[in-house]
């Protein structure tokens, strides 16, 4: 397959219409603004719809009409951004709706900097607004995966009926790295019986909300949910492992960052100390189970998480393993990226502290 | 055997449900005027309405046709939503006046000046009618709310805002008209307002927007005749009815 240059916000948006996304919906934020620049001229090229919202809470409702109407559409955003559209996450999961919402993360909180950060790992994997609910959240580490998860994301969100996340660290965004189109067709289209898009033959009208004013019925409601999120958690755990087997220490990282560990591990590896990396690609569901079997092998003797943030994804990390390892961190956060040489110090420093 | 004549039957843009609005609310003759339209149009099978955070938020378990609920304000950005990736659909809005004056005051301004070619029915009661009577931007000058309970004072509230007068100022604004339904005269031009802002929202000329001044009379603390006195003897004098803007008369002078 032709190999191609391109720049990873152009990239997620074009690979979004060719996955079949028929509507976008965008407000300008640093360092995402490529992907609604990219969809004002390619949408409607592709015979989709492309607004400019008044603001990120604007977007996310015009996803969430699109979406009652049975539209697959999608909005972006970076941090402060996606924290304005809650209110509309919260809304979706609420009313069941699906849609694709690609956060291309920047050090907090508030304001904070335009430079990469992975900080909004609690808000993306714990609840998405209020309320009890879930998204599927996916972590690309490189724009050819950010690519490839397009399909995956409206595939799942359609079939599940769930809102999925890219979760991606802005220097995806930024960056450019050759890729292939591995895809030729877009997503198939599934029915939504559901959508409010006129009545049905027999008079049967839809009504697309979150208002479940008796209780029971809402309790009910998020039972249903928390059903279909037990198969998500047992159907679409995605995760990538490298050296792990009889390893003296597992790296535990998500995004960009498992790159640069990727880095320190051959730089560790020199010296014959044996790293392995356990990377997540879907960081809700997390992959516990797989994570824990690796981390009871006999040779590990830690499992550390990197991130770029003050240990987010170590919760997840040290909810896994337990007790069964020590499970140290190492971030750095506010923009500021991990650089290998201290990744691999941390790793050494870890292994004299386990050996005494 | 005398013989028997139907002269009046619910409308069949009407579900057969009881209603929960409290007497003397305007909600369930407006929702009447809508049914009735849609029908007369046509329309019953192809409109999606949007409900609003309020008392209304079930008008979708009223009339007959297909909803969606919207978060508190937004409605004008899930009707984007809606009516840009289905312009085949009938699309309207139904939203309350803490819902489109105030939370929601960003949306409808960038509906409008866009000229999303969806038709907002505007509710106004001057007043937050499901939370139990607080004070709306709409509230006029001296009237009680549990929120300004010595009436409200333009000097720590400010003045009623005219949503309609404000909206028309945009070229997005293709018809707006100001209505009540406290009357059968009054009522009867609503319902043609109404079926003009669905005519035109065909012809995809613009944003077309009817205002409805409503009463609450549980939380003014009226009777229902009272309260529909109200609307003609002082909501009016601060919102006159009438015509606010219509650029199809305009082509045609």
């Amino acid at each position: 397959m032709k190999k191609e240059l391109w720049k990873g916000n152009e990239a997620i948006a074009e690979a979004a219409i060719r996955a079949g996304c028929k509507a976008y919906f965008g407000y300008p934020i640093t360092p995402q603004n490529e992907i609604p620049e990219y969809m004002s001229k390619r949408m409607p090229e592709s015979g989709g719809v492309f607004v400019q919202a008044e603001s990120e809470v604007a977007a996310i409702n015009m996803l969430y009409g699109a979406s009652a109407a049975g539209v697959r559409a999608m909005t972006s955003s970076s941090s402060p951004g996606i924290s304005l559209k809650q209110e509309g996450i919260s809304y979706m999961v609420g009313a069941d709706l699906p849609g694709v919402v690609v956060n291309m993360m920047r050090g907090g909180p508030g304001l904070g900097t335009i430079q990469p950060s992975q900080s909004d790992y609690f808000q993306a994997t714990r609840t998405p607004g209020h309320g009890d609910g879930h998204m599927i959240a996916l972590a690309p580490a490189s724009i050819q995966e950010a690519v490839d998860l397009m399909w995956d994301a409206f595939e799942m969100t359609d079939n599940y009926r769930t809102l999925v996340m890219i979760l991606a660290d802005g220097m995806i965004g930024q960056m450019m790295e050759p890729i292939v189109w591995r895809h030729e067709q877009p997503v198939p289209e599934v029915d939504k019986p559901w959508a409010a898009d006129g009545r049905d033959g027999d008079g049967k009208t839809h009504f697309v909300t979150s208002l479940r004013l008796q209780s029971p019925a809402n309790e009910q409601f998020n039972l249903s949910l928390e059903e279909k999120y037990e198969i998500i958690q047992r159907d679409e755990v995605r995760y990538e492992e490298k050296g792990c087997k009889d390893a003296d220490i597992i790296i535990c990282a998500f995004g960009t960052t498992a790159r640069i560990v990727s880095t320190a591990i051959r730089m560790l590896k020199e010296e014959g100390i044996n790293a392995g990396l356990f990377r997540p690609i879907t960081v809700w569901p997390y992959p516990s189970q797989q994570l824990k079997e690796l981390a009871s092998q006999d040779s590990v003797k830690a499992v550390l998480t990197v991130e770029m943030n003050l240990g987010q994804m170590h919760e997840d990390v040290r909810l896994a393993v337990g007790e069964r390892k020590p499970t140290p961190f190492y971030g750095r956060t506010g923009g500021m990226v991990p650089e290998p040489r201290h990744i691999a110090d941390r790793v050494r420093e870890i292994l004299r502290e386990v050996s005494k | 055997m005398t013989q028997t004549q139907v002269v009046y039957e619910r409308s069949k843009g009407l579900k057969d449900v009881e209603t929960h609005y409290c007497p003397g609310c305007h909600h369930g003759i407006i929702h009447k005027l809508i049914a009735e339209v849609l029908v007369e149009m046509n329309l019953l099978d192809t409109a999606v309405g949007i409900s609003p955070v309020g008392c209304s938020v079930l008008a979708g378990d009223y009339i007959n046709c297909d909803f969606v609920q919207a978060a508190h304000g937004r409605a004008p950005a899930v009707a984007t939503g809606i009516k840009r990736t289905r312009p085949d659909l009938t699309v309207f809005t139904y939203q309350g006046d803490g819902d489109l004056a105030s939370i929601g005051a960003g949306e409808i301004v960038h509906a409008t000046m866009r000229g999303e070619r969806f038709t907002t029915i505007f509710i106004n009661n001057a007043i937050y009618g499901m939370t139990g009577g607080q004070m709306a931007p709409t509230t006029l000058v001296g009237q009680k709310a549990t929120t300004a309970q010595g009436g409200r004072d333009p000097l720590q509230h400010g003045q009623p805002m005219r949503m309609s007068e404000m909206l028309s100022t945009l070229d997005g604004m293709a018809y707006c008209e100001r209505v009540c339904v406290a009357d059968v005269p009054h009522l009867t031009k609503a319902k043609r307002a109404v079926k003009k802002a669905f005519t035109l929202q065909q012809q995809g000329i613009g944003h077309t927007f009817i205002e409805f001044l409503s009463t609450c009379p549980t939380n003014w603390g009226m009777s229902a005749v009272d309260a529909g006195k109200w609307v003609k003897s002082h909501m009016t004098q601060v919102y006159p009815l009438g015509v606010i803007k219509d650029i199809t008369a305009k082509e045609s002078t």
